[in-house]
């Protein structure tokens, strides 16, 4: 299953080490990561997207991020109200014949071309990773030459639906 | 007003400028510690110098890793940080199993290595190891000193990390150039750790489900792990087990929690557990474990691990519960805590008569046995012998391995803190330097340390600092000219093929022991080993024993790997007659 779990860390030297090496000993297997500063001096936030096999897995990396000394904070937000995007570049073969079929094409993933070469065009696009995994699937025919994603960053929406089903990790 | 004057100095003393060097000693100090296990080096130069002018006091170990050894014995006896010095580079990577070993069994360690320059760091300098990397996940936290304005925050920080909530081992990484930079001391500050806050006290809620189940359950049963010794709760355990009439199980690290003498005592759980706390946890009801966390050598295959308990788990650590074993009762505290909140409960008693009576059936009818034979030493007749010689008073170390398992299983501790042996990570080695760190954390005390011939072989350099301190330790060899536990599996799972397990090409121990200074004695019958015995315990200082004992024994009963712990083997049943 997979997990989108957000944390807040100190910005500390080694941070990010201490972060994927626990994920390296405990045999987590990561997604994606993203890494950014927040609002507040000297700490960041990270996303994580994991594939776990079961709750108890899940339960076991947020336990196990929140022992980390400058781990402030730990959510798994997969199952509340959220907002979730990831940025990609798709570098895709563009010979002028098929140009305007790709601009047709992209304009209703609201993506945008960021560079144009002549025979290639870099599309920007950006959403919810299935959204971008949709485009991709569909410039696939044209020749994709390179991709480069982000990886999901995520946090929660302002207004949760009450009947969110919020999935407390442990009750202490 | 003269008060107020001396507090003044005072403080103005602790906010003084000064080297990094001599804000480690005044660190030190303000922690009050009484003993440092170290080994210089080029890159903790200017701080031994330090030290020498101080004159702090400070053991010389003859290699790293006893002095991290030595450091954890102190721990586990006196309950105070063990503190160790190590040089770069290779200093600092011979304490990587003592960090490791202190970071699974939970011991508070604080460890200091030096460090290159910053300005060559990075840079493949001499001696130049990342540390920090390198210890990351076998530390609970670390830290690389970058700055001097740094370094009084962050030495507080790890003592108070190291000690409190779980706790473990903490290394501070300085480099040279630190140490001899100039800044201003303050110790007085507060520890801020918005990210680190342990929960001490058990939510009440849970304890009083707790409560009911115990009331409910017919067959409940406590295991008991070095969380009790950690939070100094034997007296509550003891309490508590005999006001709700609930028989207590310890895993190896717990041993003394709980008096061995005591008729709720069912002995040890486990892969050598007895066959009654084995039983036990495979018919319980309820099982409470208070500061255990379920290791694969206590549960057996997990498939199999008490299949009709509803589980509770009182542990400090969040993490460890629900990790291994599906847990319904939650208790995230301090031993102690939740042990005072549960006696003061009163809550109704489980009704265990039936319960209790078919334990006492099971500890009468298959109790540990071996075979007596006089012509030789069974090794379980020495640890008796020894803890017949010690009256069960000893502070005993140990090795890994079948002495270590035979120790556990024959020498019984009714005491808290006077078991020093090295459970999670199972390190050779660490019974003798841990054994100079225990006797340094009680002075008074008896300490023997009953090692392998192989474990001894890894870490005998440091008979050196038992003879230079003449502590008086008793050096107990169970010699069998093998690495028996790993003979054992050998024989038991390979079909006899002894690979590389047996040792008959020894150095003689007894002049090993007169070259470092100290009278050695052998033995190699069970007579030789009474005289051996009450010669050695009539000696004021250090004396190495080496018993030749029956190379072929095995530690039984034993729950091979991957079986349910109710599948154990060479267990006897003991004859009504012979009772």
């Amino acid at each position: 299953m997979r997990r989108i779990i957000t944390m807040t860390v100190n910005n500390r030297p080694g941070v990010l080490n201490r972060i994927t090496g626990l994920f390296t000993k405990r045999h987590y297997n990561i997604e994606s990561i993203t890494v950014g500063h927040t609002e507040i001096e000297g700490i960041s936030r990270m996303t994580f997207v994991v594939n776990v096999d079961d709750e108890r897995t899940a339960e076991q990396i947020i336990k196990q991020l929140n022992k980390q000394i400058d781990v402030l904070k730990v959510n798994d937000i997969t199952d509340q109200a959220i907002v979730a995007r990831e940025l990609a570049l798709i570098k895709v073969a563009a010979p002028p014949a098929v140009r305007q079929e790709i601009y047709t094409l992209i304009e209703p993933f609201r993506a945008s071309i960021v560079d144009v070469s002549k025979d290639s065009l870099v599309i920007q696009v950006t959403g919810e990773p299935e959204k971008v995994e949709a485009l991709i699937e569909l410039l696939r025919p044209y020749g994709i030459k390179e991709v480069a994603r982000t990886g999901t960053t995520a946090f929660t929406r302002g207004a949760q639906k009450a009947t969110t089903n919020q999935k407390t990790a442990f009750i202490i | 007003m003269a008060k107020m004057k001396v507090e003044e100095q005072e403080k103005a003393k602790t906010k003084a400028r000064m080297s990094g060097s001599l804000m480690l000693i005044e660190a030190l100090k303000a922690e009050k510690v009484e003993v440092i296990f170290g080994y210089p080096g080029g890159a903790v130069l200017p701080l031994y110098d330090e030290l020498y002018k101080a004159g702090v006091f400070h053991v010389l170990t003859r290699h790293e890793q006893g002095a991290i050894h030595a450091a954890e014995g102190y721990a586990r006896i006196s309950g105070k940080p063990g503190v160790v010095i190590a040089t770069s580079g290779p200093g600092a990577t011979n304490i990587v199993t003592g960090l490791t070993d202190a970071m699974m069994d939970s011991l508070p360690l604080v460890v200091f290595t030096g460090q290159v320059a910053t300005s060559v760091i990075g840079s493949d300098a001499f001696q130049e190891a990342d540390v920090v990397g390198i210890t990351m996940p076998i530390t609970k936290h670390n830290y690389q000193v970058r700055d001097i304005s740094e370094l009084p925050r962050i030495i507080k920080e790890a003592f108070h990390i190291a000690t409190t909530g779980r706790p473990g081992p903490v290394l501070i990484d300085i480099p040279k150039d630190i140490t001899t930079a100039e800044g201003e001391f303050d110790y007085d500050q507060d520890v801020h750790l918005p990210g680190y806050q342990p929960t001490t006290q058990p939510n009440h809620w849970q304890i009083r489900r707790l409560v009911e189940a115990v009331s409910q359950s017919k067959r409940p049963v406590i295991l008991a792990g070095a969380g009790i010794l950690h939070a100094n709760a034997s007296n509550e355990l003891r309490q508590y087990a005999e006001q709700q009439n609930i028989p207590v199980i310890h895993t190896l690290l717990g041993l003394g929690g709980f008096p061995a003498d005591h008729p709720l005592f069912l002995g040890m759980a486990g892969m050598h557990g007895t066959y009654t706390a084995n039983m036990a946890l495979c018919e319980c009801d309820l099982l409470i474990n208070i500061g255990a966390r379920f290791d694969d050598r206590v549960t057996g295959n997990l498939k199999y691990f008490a299949p009709k308990a509803t589980v509770a788990h009182i542990d400090i650590d969040p993490a460890e519960i629900g990790k291994n074993v599906p847990t319904k009762i939650p208790i995230v505290s301090d031993a102690k805590a939740a042990l005072q909140e549960l006696i003061a409960q009163q809550g109704k008693p489980a009704d265990t008569a039936a319960w209790l009576a078919q334990l006492d059936e099971w500890k009468r009818r298959f109790p540990l046995h071996y075979e007596p034979e006089a012509g030789t030493i069974k090794p379980q007749k020495l640890i008796e012998m020894i803890y017949e010689m010690t009256n069960g008073e000893a502070i005993v170390t140990t090795d890994v391995g079948q002495h270590q398992m035979w120790a556990a299983q024959y020498y019984k501790f009714n005491r808290p803190h006077r078991w020093v042996t090295s459970g999670g990570l199972g390190t050779m080695g660490f019974g003798l330097p841990a054994a100079i760190g225990a006797q340094l954390a009680d002075r008074s005390a008896t300490v023997v340390s009953i090692v392998g011939d192989g474990g001894f072989q890894m870490t005998f350099q440091e008979l050196s600092v038992i003879q230079e301190l003449r502590l008086p330790i008793k050096i107990v060899i169970v010699n069998n000219q093998a690495l028996g536990m790993v003979r054992q599996w050998q024989e038991l799972f390979y079909d006899k093929r002894y690979s590389h397990s047996l040792i008959p090409n020894q150095p003689d121990f007894v002049k090993l022991a007169e070259a470092y200074g100290m009278p050695g004695l052998r033995a190699k019958t069970e007579a030789e080993a009474a005289e051996v015995l009450k010669q050695a315990f009539a000696m004021d200082g250090p004396v190495l024993l080496d018993f030749h004992v029956r190379a072929d024994e095995n530690v039984y009963p034993m729950v091979a790997p991957g079986k349910g712990l109710h599948e154990m083997v060479g267990v006897k049943a003991c004859e009504e007659s012979s009772r």
